[in-house]
């Protein structure tokens, strides 16, 4: 696999048995020997560690403090950022003139700078597009630092045995702790649905600091696999597949993340690419929406599958963008957009799976329910 | 024993074929989630797609060794696909096949050549 890039991880990750796989732009481990569907239920169960030393971790300053970084980026992003308080993280979405998403993204309040974490696929993009609309900001890719995440019920204990202070987080709350693996970045917060934290650490501390908590009981490594399952029962979008440029952020059913201050009625209404579209959507409704759909059989209905009203004829009203089985709902389950009207919980469709058209049912997101710390 | 390039095995049972897929190739699919089998009384042409199997990561076909028609398919697999991960190479057989031209098992691999064809 030449050409690839390379996490900190890397070794250990071969070490453990990895199957490693190409994903945007590095070598990734997909599955570990324990598999895709024991890694996940092992995650609900007790607790996984993630390498996710892809993605991208920016820092952004300016000389007016977080607060001017904050009214920078909100002329990118359609999210309350001065608003949000100190040590606190919000998820939010970089939007285009036409309203599309060109990423979506975590961005963290630390007091006198902001941290963003970006996708992988998405990251020279993201910095670009930053460092092209935020004038006056300094916007600085941190290179030096890998990325994990450690999630599940017992992440907690294991974490606290060696950030005692952690235990006090609540969920998007963040933090910089001192530890015998140098600094620690730590936000509470993932992408399975289940309680958790990412962990940024130098890169030279990492691979220890990685086996420091697999040698906890509780504690299995998660590959890519069992991290796109997870978080489709979860109900939460993959960038480049359930949201794209092509979709705005209410046809995606994210309008949560777009608070008050930034809709018609608020303070700060609009000042974010594509604001006419997204606000109006916002307040007429879209045309189409993000749904949960689950197959009646046993059959996955993959990315692609077409969504019909009808069990013959007619015209697709609709597509899945995410698919697969979900290992804790024992069922297969999908994301897909289907028009407005048919976007009610309950409403049956049908999905084309080689060739024949089986039953599906809308149903609300997530599959399985969130169990953050509040 | 008999093996395809494809991975499956064929094993002669009486005047019928019994068709599954290696331990190789299941430990490749990794856990099977669903399996679409074929009707019974079904006539195949060889190179034919007759199984579905779908696993966490993708679905794959099976294709019809030989030709022949489908006499029996392995129904515990529709509600157990798990199967196919413990015991590929027994239990979790697919499907039985009279074959209607059973020289077309020569073109097969014997298991030697097939652990070499995969090593």
């Amino acid at each position: 696999m030449a050409d690839l890039r390379l996490t900190p991880l890397n070794a250990l990750h071969r070490e453990l048995g990895a199957k490693m796989v190409p994903f945007a732009g590095y070598e990734m481990p997909v599955q570990y020997p324990l598999g895709v569907m024991k890694e996940h239920l092992h995650c609900r169960a007790r607790a996984g560690l993630f390498d996710v030393s892809h993605m991208g971790q920016v820092i952004l300053r300016a000389p007016g403090g977080y607060e001017a970084v904050a009214r920078a980026m909100e002329g990118l992003v359609p999210v309350d950022l001065i608003g949000l308080g100190a040590m606190r993280q919000r998820y939010g979405f970089f939007t285009d003139e036409a309203g599309g998403i060109l990423d979506d993204l975590m961005l963290a309040n630390r007091g006198d700078h902001m941290f963003v974490v970006v996708n992988a696929a998405c990251k020279s993009q993201d910095i670009a597009h930053m460092r092209a609309h935020l004038p006056g900001c300094e916007i600085e890719e941190v290179t030096d630092r890998a990325l994990l995440a450690l999630q599940g019920p017992a992440a907690e204990a294991v974490l606290a045995a060696m950030v005692p202070d952690v235990t006090d987080m609540r969920f998007m709350d963040v933090g910089i702790f001192g530890s015998e693996f140098g600094e620690l970045w730590i936000s509470r917060s993932g992408y399975t649905g289940e309680d958790g934290y990412e962990i940024s650490v130098a890169e030279a501390q990492a691979e220890r600091f990685a086996r420091a908590l697999l040698a906890h009981e509780d504690v299995e490594p998660i590959g890519l696999g069992a991290r796109d399952s997870l978080r489709l029962e979860a109900g939460l979008c993959l960038y480049g597949h359930d949201i794209d440029t092509t979709t705005t952020p209410v046809e995606a059913s994210l309008s949560w993340a777009i608070q008050k201050v930034r809709r018609t009625v608020g303070d700060r209404a609009g000042g974010f690419p594509g604001a006419e579209r997204i606000l109006d959507e916002l307040s007429n409704g879209p045309l189409r929406a993000r749904v949960g759909l689950c197959p009646e059989g046993r059959a996955p209905m993959r990315e692609g599958t077409l969504l019909f009203s009808t069990a013959e004829g007619g015209e697709a009203v609709g597509h899945v963008t995410s698919g697969g089985f979900g290992p804790t709902i024992e069922a297969p389950m999908s994301m897909g957009y289907v028009p407005a009207g048919l976007a009610s919980p309950g409403t049956e469709l049908y999905g084309e799976v080689r060739g024949k058209r089986l039953p599906v049912r809308v149903v609300p997101l997530p599959f399985t329910p969130a169990n953050f710390k509040r | 024993m008999k093996f395809t390039e494809e991975h499956e095995w064929l094993r002669v049972e009486d005047d019928l074929v019994v068709v599954g897929i290696t331990e190789h190739a299941s430990e490749q699919l990794g856990d099977v989630v669903f399996v679409d089998l074929p009707e019974v009384g079904k006539q195949v042409t060889k190179d034919d797609e007759v199984v579905v199997i779908e696993s966490v990561k993708a679905a794959s076909d099976i294709l019809a060794p030989i030709d022949g028609e489908i006499v029996e398919v392995n129904e515990v697999l529709a509600d157990e696909p798990g199967k196919v991960n413990e015991d590929p190479m027994g239990d979790a057989w697919f499907f039985k096949i009279k074959p209607s031209d059973p020289g077309q098992m020569d073109d097969y691999m014997d298991e030697a050549a097939y652990q070499k064809y995969i090593s």
